[in-house]
């Protein structure tokens, strides 16, 4: 049957038919959906686990157990999950293992935009780069043979492209019936101590050579030979920009990229006259290739930045004298103001961040939606390094004792259980100065809404027991918790103000649901009073898309507000910078009858 | 149709651009054509600008559009048209629906403003854009959600495939009770010029 499926959308798919019955993985953009939607599919176990470090030590469990595997996240993911891989490749597998590296070429949404294929060559891991989502369906498969075959987990990566892009797919009806092999003792295989790893080591190179003498005769490499003056080596999604801009060129197409098909490249490359290599971010085929003395050339027109574009790389043919079937045309865009991503309207966040403003500090930052807070008009956050970064950089900055304000941490509820506990017992360890604000919207918001340990729900759908945070905070040592609803900004401002007092650290709970996940929340929306609003402009400051200007003029000469009934929630963070009182919610017999 | 057919859709979070661009998808695979479509919707939750690109042929191989390439753009906003229009090539149409959205941060912006006519600024600088009144129409319709089918009907117009296929795909994606509604809002706006 065709569907039309985004790459993970394939990726499940393809787990699911391969007979994968066990997936794990944390959620990130862009391979959140993977994971939803495996779960929706019938016979298996999904779930998400606290990080990603978590997600392949249970995958590798799993292995062991002899079940077909999936362990999904997105490309910083692997920099936590690192350490268990790099000793993984020594083990091996029982079951296949497939380990999905969702990489952000552009950054799209994430903090640095690493290429993970060189990941896959660190730990000694194969790798697969499919093109579109039939190569993704097809290569998840084709991986777990793979990692039976060569007792080695399988790096499946590709990038935002194609993760969200929908093409045609041929989807099976049927799983294949894959039987449990079951654990069985074997430490030689198991035991990573250095008896053990030390052959085990010397066994993982003989284990990729093999990978590489199959990687020579591979249905995942593709050879198609047209017009020999050049010859274009390429994988992943470029594959398909360089195909249609250069129609005549033969291709050398790899999907199977490390370890190399040495023979095969010296035979493609002895065919055509001209060696050009096409790939996005780093020149991971180029240095591998220059290494075997092939001449060819390709970072010196792509460059190593971002996204390979179809523009950028006509652009970029045309500098190494190419003709490519489309002539990049230099049309600058028109100026137009732009539509930075802002706080949803009721988010709690915004209560916060006006509180902090208020009080004044310098905030460490974390990843989640309340890192837009750094932006205009909040411009309350001040550092964003990675997941759980931002109680280890507060307790830094407050021992160098850099900071002449007070010290804050702000960090969500995922995140915090993600990789934050260990930062507050640094905190707690050392008694730093900081107070640490531990954002509860009690779901993964910024990634789409996904559950975690401290939702009571798992990805299954099923009830799971809550983890308590004010207990985590206190069993680590920390003395001084306030637990506070921070749309009542008059407490929170108060309890900030305590916590900047106190020698050691300090935390604050801001207990609020987000008003977007799991269900949307709105209740009765705000007015404005046009008699009472002076146009200062204190509401417009807290950044909420529900807030609006008119064209009507206060006596000072400013232009008066009014709220956007659809989109405001009623939260009232506005009413609470509001001096002359100006804004409130409709008489209250009104509000009765709602 | 031996070439590829290159649709741009675009709008702001929450407009419905993405589906949008799944029922064109849609369309044209039931044409028996190959298609891809792409887009990043990472922050469009949170009221950002939001793109989708559609390509189809008999054989497709990039997911993207290329800056000038495209045959048609279709914006569910006016802004948007201009962001957006230097996708377009002398040849091109661009469909816009005659609604501004001025995004919340605009009182930050120290020099650009939101234009107070979107197509006349797209006129100024050499491209001209067919104005539909979608939303206007969808109030007469009572119900602004039917905006949506009004676009793509307005779209259909410029492209070479049976209007059922279109009607049936619409169908099946929108709710039961609304479906004469809607093949009566993808009738208005395939009339809309
Ligand atoms: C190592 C790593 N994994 C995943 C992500 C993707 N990601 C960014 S923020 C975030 C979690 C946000 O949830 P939370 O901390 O609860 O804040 P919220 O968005 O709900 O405000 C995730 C999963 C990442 N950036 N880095």
């Amino acid at each position: 049957m065709k569907k039309l499926l985004s790459g993970d959308e394939a990726i499940a798919y393809g787990a699911w038919r391969a007979g994968v019955k066990f997936a794990t993985a944390y959620p990130g953009t862009p391979s959140t959906e993977i994971l939803e939607a495996f779960a929706r599919l019938p016979g298996i176990y999904a779930e998400w686990a606290p990080n990603e470090k978590v997600a392949v030590e249970v995958g590798i469990g799993s292995s062991m157990a002899g079940a077909r595997t999936l362990v999904a996240m997105k490309h910083v993911g692997v920099n936590v999950a690192a350490d268990p891989l790099m000793t993984f490749t020594y083990t091996g597998v029982n079951g296949g293992f497939i380990l999905i590296s969702a990489d952000d070429p552009e950054m799209h949404s994430s903090q640095n935009e690493q290429d993970n294929r060189i990941f896959a060559r660190f730990a000694g891991m194969p790798l697969l780069e499919p093109a579109d989502s039939q190569e993704a369906y097809d290569y998840v498969e084709y991986g777990l043979e793979l990692s039976e075959k060569h007792d080695l987990p399988v790096m499946v990566r590709f990038t935002t492209r194609l993760a969200h892009s929908k093409t045609l797919v041929n989807v099976e009806e049927k799983a294949l019936d894959k039987e449990l092999r079951g654990f069985k003792r074997d430490i030689k295989k198991y035991v990573m101590m250095p008896i053990y790893a030390i052959p085990r080591h010397k066994d993982l190179l003989k284990r990729l050579a093999d990978v590489q003498a199959e990687a020579e005769t591979s249905p995942m490499q593709t050879v198609e030979m047209q017009d020999t003056d050049l010859g274009v080596i390429t994988s992943g999604v470029p594959y398909q920009y360089v195909r249609e801009l250069l129609p005549d060129a033969s291709f050398l197409k790899l999907g199977l990229t490390h370890p190399l098909p040495e023979k095969m490249i010296r035979r493609f490359a002895g065919e055509v006259k001209r060696v050009l290599i096409i790939e996005e971010l780093e020149p991971f085929l180029e240095e591998q290739i220059k290494a075997l003395g092939i001449e060819c050339t390709g970072k010196e027109f792509t460059g190593r930045l971002g996204e390979l574009t179809p523009e950028r790389l006509a652009v970029a043919l045309e500098k190494a004298g190419l003709k490519p079937s489309f002539h990049p045309v230099k049309t600058p865009p028109l100026p137009a103001l732009s539509r930075p991503p802002v706080l949803c309207p009721g988010c709690s966040h915004r209560a916060t961040f006006t509180a902090l403003k208020k009080t004044g500090a310098h905030v460490f930052g974390d990843i989640g939606c309340y890192t837009l807070a750094a932006l205009p008009p909040l411009e309350m956050v001040h550092s964003c390094v990675c997941m759980g970064a931002s109680i280890g950089n507060a307790v830094g900055v407050a021992k160098a004792g850099g900071s002449q304000k007070p010290v804050v941490a702000v960090i969500g509820d995922s995140t915090f259980l993600h990789s934050g506990i260990t930062g507050l017992l640094e905190a707690v360890y050392n008694n730093a100065n900081v107070t640490v604000i531990i954002l509860d919207n009690t779901i993964t918001a910024m990634t789409g809404g996904q559950h975690h340990p401290g939702t009571g729900k798992t990805l299954m759908g099923t009830d799971a027991p809550k983890v308590d945070l004010e207990t985590i905070c206190k069993s680590v040592g920390i003395k001084h918790l306030w637990r506070l609803n921070p749309m009542k900004l008059n407490e929170l401002e108060t309890a900030l103000k305590d916590s900047y007092q106190i020698d050691g650290p300090a935390v604050i709970i801001a207990e609020y649901p987000c008003q977007l996940y799991p269900t949307r929340l709105k209740r009765i929306p705000m007015i404005v009073d046009p008699e009472l609003c002076n146009g200062c402009g204190a509401c417009l400051r807290v950044g909420c898309p529900a807030i609006l200007t008119t064209e009507e003029l206060s006596a000072e000469g400013l232009p008066k507000v009014t709220i956007d009934a659809d989109l405001c929630t009623g939260c009232e963070v506005c009413a609470w910078v509001c001096k002359p009182d100006a804004i409130k919610f409709p008489v209250l017999e009104e509000v009765e009858h709602d | 149709m031996t070439k590829v057919t290159n649709v741009l859709i675009v709008g702001v979070g929450g407009q419905g651009v993405i589906l949008a661009s799944e029922i064109l998808t849609e369309v044209a695979t039931k044409f028996g054509m190959d298609a891809k479509k792409s887009e990043v919707h990472g922050m469009a939750q949170r009221g950002g600008a939001v793109s989708s690109h559609v390509r189809f042929g008999p054989k497709v191989f990039s997911p993207l559009i290329a800056v000038g390439d495209a045959d048609i753009l279709l914006a569910f906003e006016a802004l948007e048209a201009v962001r957006w229009a230097h996708y377009t090539n002398k040849d091109s149409k661009i469909l816009a629906n005659d609604l501004r959205l001025i995004p919340t941060t605009a009182f930050l912006s120290k020099g650009t403003t939101y234009p107070d006519d979107p197509f006349a600024e797209l006129e100024k600088s050499g491209y001209h854009a067919d104005k539909i009144p979608a939303d206007q129409i969808a109030k007469d319709l009572g119900n602004v959600r039917l905006a949506n089918t009004i676009l793509l009907g307005a779209l259909s117009k410029h492209l070479d495939v049976p209007e059922e296929i279109w009607l049936k795909t619409i169908e099946a994606r929108v709710p039961k009770k609304t479906i004469e509604l809607n093949r009566e809002a993808f009738q208005r706006g395939r009339g809309a010029l």
